[in-house]
């Protein structure tokens, strides 16, 4: 109640254009309820003690969520953003407190994620000084962020909050990072939200060119081997539904990228199951042969494309992205189309001819016959054992529990790509993985970011021994704050990506992969006031998920798996998709 | 080949290493670059010189484009332009036939000499940079001591304006709407 007559005073002074003159750190914290912002992740320092104190004031109208690390407060806001679609907003002190921050920033940046990071910054004067937690933050993130400023006049901080996350969330999202001197942040000036942003350069479209649209929908009308290849473009635009739909109605193969998992429902028969290197066979036979290439939201990723020489030789390549500088990049587009999938999508289906499904249908009959074929040829597959658990088993287990509902993070390597294999996501936002840069302690904090989200809803942090290892202290945040949320450690006792490739490429030479010493979990999971499980015999495997999933607060399942299971198919680096060694 | 980029940047402080950040990052390489504001002190012009195939420019372009505070970026070398660059050169030249020569040289190039010692001259030449480089060049046997050259400066011909602002319209077209 206290919180909706403060906001009411704030807007009558609006009303009454006698702007309230405020310190910084206030304007900034009104700046961020002006934007929907109710939750952020941070960790105090001495350059944002201010804007802690005016935290402190704000009596709870701004949820905070310590974390235990910089770096897990940047992850559970990207798994927050990526959960809820909206923008993820963390805080960090200066120095040390930003440069913890920037793999989380760069990870965001990589995938496309909208952030606003607040970073503290030393006194204006102290700046070049080489002052006491001093950091050219700006500097150090430039290339990591979609845009960033340091705010050295208090009269501009309103206007930056306006700008950050009108450019976090336009576009191509991104994330943003806002430094602020701790003497601005004391500073007072009249409060006025801007009600509009102004940005001469930046203009960012949503519909594509209907020219090339109509060219598009004549070309997919016509095509015989057409694919669609879909990414995180669709579900930063919540384009899933007309995705869908188009889909359905003329009959097309999808095939979607690790970062667009769940964008179309993996159980749908359209579905071809992810491409690329760890991807399905039949999925890239598929590409490897198409006529036409519909992407969708997608960058032609090199973990996507193989050999970019071998790409798809007969493709003609119709390329949907809302960033020109990712049409074309990689591979060259006949038909480039600049705007978000969702308008660009909706812009296609009206343009339909009446009687495209039927004639998809019966035109599309030999090319869903052939894919069938490779679908038979070389299907998912892995040898169960009695003796150790299989990672597969481990994940089919898991998704009979969740039946594919569960919001599931993951960090980068063979659990990831198991995941992505074996568990079929229904929906959108319920991936979230670390895809462009491959961060390693990933997961377990984004999977809390998204708990915090979504309190009531089955949260799984699924990560291997090594990547679990470089968060984990956010054992303590999770159980601070009372989440319900799942750890299942899948614990092969290697690093076990980098062994894989170890084994193929450099005749087994293990080199420092092998974890030696591995902490207990179970301990490490009680150590933290949290509950630990093991299962190490695949007998033991459902019984522990069962019981770990219903048992309320904070589990952590150790889960011993094959030491040196690999994960197929498998595009080598370097070869074509066509390559694909089946295991 | 050389392209002459025309950058339009609202002046701000960190654009430009922004900008130039862009380049390093991708391992391009910055000929020459130049930076002044425009009739709008607002506004910045930058006129960058670099070098490529037509792809790797296309897409110098659409990066340089997609920044926040670039309001526009053009590739010259696409249409009928203007491009001028200053050289200040140091030659060494005692009274005698050598300083003759260097002055000649300047004429031939319509260059100023703007200051002489017993041993040496400055000549300030201005021209696109073939005909700066050609000089440079010529002088050198003479024993240059010192160059400095400003970069290059480009502005469309009038003739030009019309027909390069539909280009950019018909990209646009293409590209964003």
């Amino acid at each position: 109640m206290a919180a909706i007559l403060e906001n009411k005073a704030v807007d009558d002074a609006d009303a009454r254009k006698i702007p309230m003159v405020m310190r910084g750190a206030q304007i900034l914290c009104e700046s961020l309820l002006r934007e929907g912002v109710d939750t952020i992740f941070g960790y105090p320092g001495g350059a944002v003690l201010h804007i802690y104190d005016e935290l402190h004031r704000m009596c709870g109208r701004l949820h905070h969520v310590l974390s235990r690390h910089e770096q897990g407060a940047i992850h559970m806001a990207e798994g927050y953003a990526k959960a809820t679609g909206k923008v993820g907003v963390a805080l960090v002190t200066s120095g040390p407190g930003a440069t913890n921050a920037v793999t989380g920033i760069a990870n965001a940046f990589m995938d496309s994620t909208p952030l606003v990071v607040i970073s503290g910054q030393v006194p204006r004067k102290m700046i070049g000084t080489d002052a006491f937690q001093e950091a050219d933050t700006v500097g150090i993130t430039r290339p990591c962020t979609k845009y960033n400023y340091l705010v050295k006049d208090i009269r501009d901080l309103a206007e930056v909050i306006k700008e950050a996350f009108y450019i976090a969330s336009s576009g191509r999202p991104g994330p943003v990072l806002v430094d602020i001197p701790k003497d601005v942040t004391a500073e007072t000036a009249p409060f006025v939200y801007p009600d509009r942003v102004s940005l001469p350069g930046y203009r960012p479209g949503l519909r594509g060119s209907l020219k090339q649209v109509k060219r598009a929908v004549e070309r997919i009308c016509q095509a015989r081997r057409p694919v669609l290849y879909v990414g995180g473009g669709v579900i930063h635009s919540n384009g899933s539904d007309e995705l869908l739909e188009l889909a359905e109605r003329l009959s097309l193969p999808v095939t979607p990228t690790l970062m667009g998992l769940g964008c179309f429902p993996s159980g749908h028969p359209r579905s071809l199951g992810m491409l690329g290197m760890h991807g399905t066979y039949w999925a890239n036979m598929a590409i490897s042969d198409s006529d036409l290439i519909i992407a969708l939201g997608v960058r032609f990723d090199d973990r996507v494309t193989g050999a970019l020489d071998k790409f798809a030789p007969n493709a003609e390549i119709i390329h949907i992205d809302i960033d020109p500088t990712s049409v074309s990049k990689n591979v060259r587009a006949q038909i480039p189309i600049v705007g978000d999938a969702k308008s660009v999508v909706r812009q296609m289906l009206d343009l339909l001819p009446e009687r495209a499904c039927e004639t998809s249908e019966s035109r599309l009959a030999d090319w869903w016959e052939q894919i069938q074929t490779w679908r038979e040829y070389a299907p998912l597959a892995y040898k169960n054992s009695d003796q150790v658990i299989m990672p597969q088993y481990l994940i089919e287990e898991l998704y009979g529990l969740t039946k594919g509902d569960a919001i599931i993070a993951t960090d980068v390597g063979q659990h990831q790509m198991w995941l992505a294999q074996y568990y079929p996501f229904n929906g959108p936002r319920q991936s979230l993985t670390s895809g462009g840069l491959g961060t390693m302690g990933f997961g377990f904090p984004a999977a809390l970011g998204a708990q915090i989200a979504f309190p009531n809803r089955q949260v799984i942090a699924f990560v291997g021994d090594g990547g679990f290892q470089m968060t984990a202290q956010e054992l303590a945040t999770a159980v601070q704050y009372k989440t319900n949320i799942k750890i299942i450690v899948m614990n092969n006792n290697y690093l076990g990506m980098v062994r894989q490739w170890q084994e193929i490429f450099y005749d087994g030479a293990y080199s420092h992969v092998n974890m030696e010493w591995l902490p207990d979990f179970v301990k490490l999971a009680e150590a933290y006031g949290a509950v630990g499980l093991r299962a190490t015999r695949p007998d033991q495997l459902p019984g522990v998920l069962r019981r770990g999933l219903a048992t309320p607060g904070v589990v952590v399942m150790d889960i011993l798996v094959s030491e040196e299971a690999s994960v197929y198919p498998m595009v080598p680096a370097g070869a074509g998709l066509k390559e694909m060694v089946l295991g | 080949m050389r392209h002459t980029l025309s950058i339009l940047v609202e002046n701000r402080f960190g654009e430009l290493s922004r900008i130039v950040g862009l380049f390093s990052a991708r391992g391009y390489n910055i000929e020459s670059l130049t930076v002044a504001e425009t009739l709008d002190p607002k506004i910045s012009r930058m006129t960058l010189v670099t070098a490529g195939n037509d792809q790797t420019i296309e897409q110098i372009t659409r990066q340089l484009e997609k920044q926040i505070r670039v309001i526009e970026a053009v590739d010259m070398t696409g249409f009928l332009h203007i491009e001028r660059e200053m050289a200040l050169i140091n030659v060494s030249a005692e009274a005698g036939p050598a300083r003759q020569e260097v002055v000649s040289l300047a004429g031939i190039f319509r260059a100023k000499v703007v200051d002489v010692s017993s041993d040496g001259i400055i000549v300030e030449a201005t021209g696109d940079w073939a005909k700066v480089s050609a000089l440079i060049e010529l002088l050198k046997p003479l024993g240059i001591r010192e160059i400095v050259r400003t970069g290059t400066v480009a502005i469309t011909r009038l003739s030009e304006r019309n027909a390069a602002q539909d280009v950019v319209q018909e990209i646009d077209e293409e590209m964003t709407v």
